[in-house]
């Protein structure tokens, strides 16, 4: 693909199902109803001169550029906001509508610079090809005049410049905040010709207004107004290749642009059907981790970890690696040998993790982040439903009346979804959210939830069922779906269950701390408002009674029959970008890929015959177990791709004490991370823009990822596990991850008609994919649950067994935030930074000031398991006796306090509560400081310590 | 393996699952373990000092010990 910016209609399309046919400069064409004369004209191959239009937000009709003609009609109306007509006959080049547009691009670059060979966006640039379209050749009113000219930029934003002077004022970024955003941070200021872009207020620039970053701005702006600061420095990509974003669930696609190998910018494609040509400042803007110093890019080993790591070449490290895994599987046994995919890498790379595991380790013992983050939603959705994933696409969600948000805070960790969210909502879509903190969907600009039901963390399945209770007492259970689609005796025992008056509102109040009238309120309203759609996340999930969460959750959308059409459903959203895939593609201890068990001997020969091994027949070790069982001796090689556990997972002390105890433990990974502090071998990984391969999103929607540039580490991960593998004696011959997917759509019935030939012509496909859904399934359970009945589960809340006191009075929540990424590995080196330098405690005014905390001061927050301290910020978005903070920053490392409490199901951590006492500090606690000249010790490389004794 | 910690995680299922019925109850926690513990878990447990399980779980580990035995042979 060369470069050439995709096509812009002008305005959005139409969705009717009713078409106009109408004629345009002789040309016949038929579109649908309410589509604009200008896209019809573009979608007949013509180019209406625009300059304030663009196909992501709405028409504006006010540079008054695309004048057309129309028979019969008076006048020359703008053809971006006149519908189609049937019948119509539109001239849109005419003597008459050349002059009238030269005569209006004349005014406008009367008022704007000419210094286009320099411009940052010569050859780029709407206003320029526009001139040129029209025929623009003089300005007759000169340059003289009072002007726009010479204002200073705002060079605020890490990422992108605005330069009033180049500003036309066709307000198509105010509108693509508004519109495609939905953060309405943009505005024009003044009026008439003192109008001008404002960030927000008249003291704000873009960094401190309200503005996220997320470039639908820079998107839309048809000049070098709002421009990425990576196009001025390295001037206009020669090429682009679509491929997909490596940061959360949404999976956004992207055309990477390029000079050479060099990624000049991320532009979100328009085609791509989970973003919509939507982003966010992650995908869009923080890739420069990439090319970061830190980055690790040649193999290291060392004895101990007490020394230095030594510099050696791959043939080096994949020998030394491959007999400490043979000498230590000698020594005892396949069962102390063991590995974690990575929800990072694609799906080829997390199947051939799993594969080496299983068949060159010789065990089961392979899991992989979802772990820590969405396993109870495999145990949940599997038990309920039948299978481990979201029921819906997101564009379902523009069908949704009522959206049910719990345990998920879309706007930060979701954002390009949340943005569709939030479209929805404003056209009229009720909310309800259930969340301890009043996260920034509650209330935001020209969004505001019906319901906020702020409960106590802790108390989800208490609160779900009290809404079922609500739900089947009232009398507002749907029956005849239930009596069709689920079974029916299994119903009468969960609704006996629910209706007991124990499962009220009012008797659960003093629990959840959720006030019973707006309990009931948001249970009628879910119930009768029409289509409702719950989405939730990792606030449902890593509980002590997480795979119970999701349950109760698939019990609410059965016993309402929102399930198996548009705008209704259960989903998840999922953190990692690959997550969803990850746990398809058989990481999980006890199962293959397609979730089925390793113990069903007819589903373990379908991979026997395949691989020609024997399988272990027994489940394998769960990361924690992992640990545990380190700790215990009988667990010794750890082969971790991709994931940072020490940081991410539960109780650091305890992981720190679990990898201690291992005698091999390999990172592959991008960074020297915080568990390689406890390797022996450090193998370079690759990052997204290097390797070929697939992800599958929180949809199922299975995306390619293409390789834009040569890996800096010689090799894509796949390449590095398959050069494992053989070293093990594996004898595996793949030349590109299209043969792994080969293999995966052989082994796994959801995937049998996914392949990569496919996946590159058709873009995407949603599994289930195979004879009975050849084209993918959007919506699942359309006809009829995967398991046969929709099966309801009794959900009883049992409190947690971390319990707050007085000498841990508070309780502790965690999340993400919108710039930063789980444990920052990636956005903590990039600009981002700009926006979250440190981790931060929530706490609020009242537990504040019992304590002489005030805003800024540090912090130190202890708990049973540890102590961490950080600065505090005072604010009512948490309730009195909740704090809440993040875990994107090693300093402040959040996890030493975090418990082992774990899901009763999956062992998914408890990391949404702990009790915990805050104190005011004067800096970090001695474990910071210990931890922190450990690592820096720990990360020494030889070849620099020579080097520095040499000096 | 720790005996405290796999005690208290089949303690967890059991009350997890107790809402259910007795008997579903102990079923569902057999074929939970059997499901999802590794073989040096499940054998820690069965080998291990069983006093702390509750009810439910200690007929449940009953079960998985019948599960295993009938896998050895």
């Amino acid at each position: 693909m060369g470069y050439e910016s995709q096509a812009d209609f002008g305005t959005p399309a139409s969705t009717s199902e009713k078409m106009v046919t109408l004629t345009i400069d002789g040309r016949s064409v038929t579109v649908p109803e309410g589509t604009s004369v200008m896209r019809a004209a573009a979608e007949c191959g013509g180019s209406i001169p625009k300059l304030c239009a663009t196909d992501s937000v709405k028409s504006f009709g006010s540079c008054r550029l695309c004048l057309v003609e129309i028979d019969g009609a008076r006048g020359t109306p703008a053809s971006c906001t006149t519908p189609v007509g049937e019948g119509m006959n539109v001239h849109t080049q005419t003597p008459r509508l050349q002059k009238l547009r030269k005569g209006v691009m004349e005014l406008y670059i009367s008022d704007h610079p000419l210094d286009c060979l320099t411009c940052s966006d010569n050859g780029d640039c709407e206003l320029q090809d526009n001139a040129a379209a029209v025929g623009l050749r003089d300005v007759r009113y000169g340059y003289s005049g009072e002007n726009h000219m010479g204002l200073a930029p705002d060079i605020s934003n890490p990422y992108f410049d605005f330069d009033p002077s180049k500003c036309i004022v066709c307000s198509r970024c105010v509108r693509a905040c508004d519109e495609v955003q939905g953060t309405l941070a943009l505005t024009i200021d003044g009026r008439g010709f003192g109008s001008k872009v404002s960030a927000g207020t008249s003291l704000d620039d873009f960094l401190s207004s309200e503005c996220v970053s997320c470039g639908a701005c820079v998107q839309a702006c048809p000049t070098a107004t709002l421009q990425e600061k990576s196009m001025k420095e390295i001037g206009k990509p020669e090429r682009a290749v679509v491929t997909t974003c490596a940061y959360c669930g949404v999976g956004c696609t992207f055309r990477a642009e390029m000079r050479g190998e060099q990624l000049v910018r991320m532009v979100p494609w328009k085609d791509g059907k989970a973003n919509r040509g939507h982003s966010c400042v992650k995908g869009r803007f923080a890739w420069g981790y990439a090319n970061h110093q830190d980055r690790i890019t040649k193999p290291m080993i060392r004895k101990s970890v007490d020394d230095p790591w030594q510099v050696v070449s791959w043939d080096e490290a994949i020998a030394y690696t491959a007999s400490e895994i043979k000498r230590l599987k000698d020594k005892h046994g396949a069962r102390a040998l063991g590995g974690i995919t990575s929800s990072r890498c694609t799906n080829e790379e997390s199947f051939l993790v799993q594969k080496i595991i299983r068949a060159g380790f010789g065990s089961n013992n392979t899991d992989t982040c979802a772990r820590v983050c969405h396993s109870p939603t495999g145990y949940g959705l599997s038990t309920a439903f039948g299978t481990s994933a979201g029921t819906q696409d997101f564009d379902s969600v523009m069908d949704s009346d009522v959206i049910l948000v719990i345990g998920a805070n879309p706007t930060d960790a979701h954002p390009v979804f949340a943005s569709r969210m939030k479209r929805r909502i404003r056209q009229g879509a009720k909310l309800i959210v259930i969340d301890p903190r009043r996260i920034d969907l509650v209330r935001s600009a020209h969004i505001e939830a019906d319901y906020h039901l702020p409960l106590q963390p802790g108390t989800n399945v208490a609160v779900l069922t009290a809404i079922a209770h609500v739900i089947v007492t009232e009398g507002l259970a749907n029956e005849a779906f239930i009596k069709e689609r689920c079974d029916w005796d299994e119903y009468q025992d969960w609704a006996r269950f629910v209706s007991d008056p124990k499962n009220s509102p009012e008797f659960l109040e003093p629990v959840t701390k959720v006030k019973a009238e707006d309990l009931r309120g948001a249970a009628r309203l879910y119930a009768t408002g029409g289509n409702g759609a719950i989405y939730y996340g990792l606030g449902v999930t890593e509980h002590s009674q997480g795979s119970s969460t999701v349950l109760a959750i698939a019990n609410l959308a059965m016993v309402t029959g929102n399930i198996g059409r548009r705008g209704v459903g259960v989903n998840p959203l999922r953190g990692q970008n690959n997550v969803q895939g990850s746990c398809d593609m058989g990481s999980f201890p006890h199962e293959l890929s397609g979730y089925r068990h390793v113990a069903d001997a007819t589903v373990r020969k379908q991979f026997e015959d395949d691989w020609g091994v024997t399988l272990d027949p027994e489940p394998g070790l769960r990361i924690p177990n992992m640990l545990d069982a380190a700790v215990d001796g009988t667990f010794k090689v750890l082969y971790c791709q991709g994931e940072d556990i020490l940081q991410s997972d539960p109780n650091t002390h305890h992981v720190a004490a679990g990898l201690k105890a291992m005698e091999c433990v390999i990172v592959q990974d991008l960074f020297l991370n915080e568990t390689a502090n406890y390797a022996h071998i450090f193998l370079p990984g690759s990052t997204f823009l290097e390797k070929n391969g697939t992800f599958t999103n929180a949809e199922r929607r299975i995306q390619l990822v293409r390789k834009v540039m040569e890996p800096a580490n010689g090799y894509e991960d796949w390449e590095v596990t398959q050069l494992l593998a053989n070293a093990l004696g594996c004898g595996w011959d793949y030349t590109h991850p299209s043969q792994i997917l080969d293999e995966i759509a052989r082994l796994t019935p959801t995937f049998t008609g996914v392949s990569w030939d496919r996946l590159d012509k058709e873009g995407s496909l949603q599994w289930p994919v195979n004879e009975k859904f050849p084209d993918g399934s959007p919506i699942m359970h359309v006809n009829g649950f995967v398991r046969g009945k929709g099966k309801f589960v009794v959900t009883e809340y049992v409190p947690t067994d971390e319990k707050t006191g007085p000498r841990f009075p508070l309780l502790l929540t965690t999340g993400r935030i919108l710039s930063q990424y789980n444990v920052g590995a990636q956005t903590r080196r990039t600009e981002n930074t700009a926006w979250h330098p440190e981790d931060i405690l929530e706490i609020h005014p009242i537990d504040a000031e019992d304590r002489g905390v005030k805003d800024g001061d540090w912090v130190k927050l202890a708990s049973r398991t540890g102590e961490t301290t950080l600065r505090a910020l005072i604010t009512d978005r948490v309730a009195p006796g909740v704090v809440y903070t993040t875990f994107h920053h090693p300093s402040a490392q959040v996890n030493v306090v975090t418990t082992e409490y774990s899901d009763w199901a999956t062992n998914c951590p408890e990391y949404k509560v702990t009790a915990v006492q805050i104190t005011p500090s004067n800096g970090p606690t001695d474990w910071q400081e210990d931890y922190a000249s450990w690592a820096e010790r720990s990360r020494r490389i030889k070849a620099e310590i020579t080097a520095e004794a040499a000096e | 393996m720790d005996i405290t910690r796999l005690t208290y995680m089949a303690n967890q299922i059991a009350r997890n699952v107790e809402a259910r019925g007795h008997d579903i109850a102990v079923t569902d926690t057999a074929t939970h373990i059997i499901k999802f513990w590794d073989p040096r878990m499940k054998a820690a447990m069965l080998n291990g000092d069983r006093s702390g399980l509750s009810p439910i779980a200690a007929e449940a580990m009953q079960k998985v010990e019948a599960d295993v035995a009938a896998k050895a042979a």
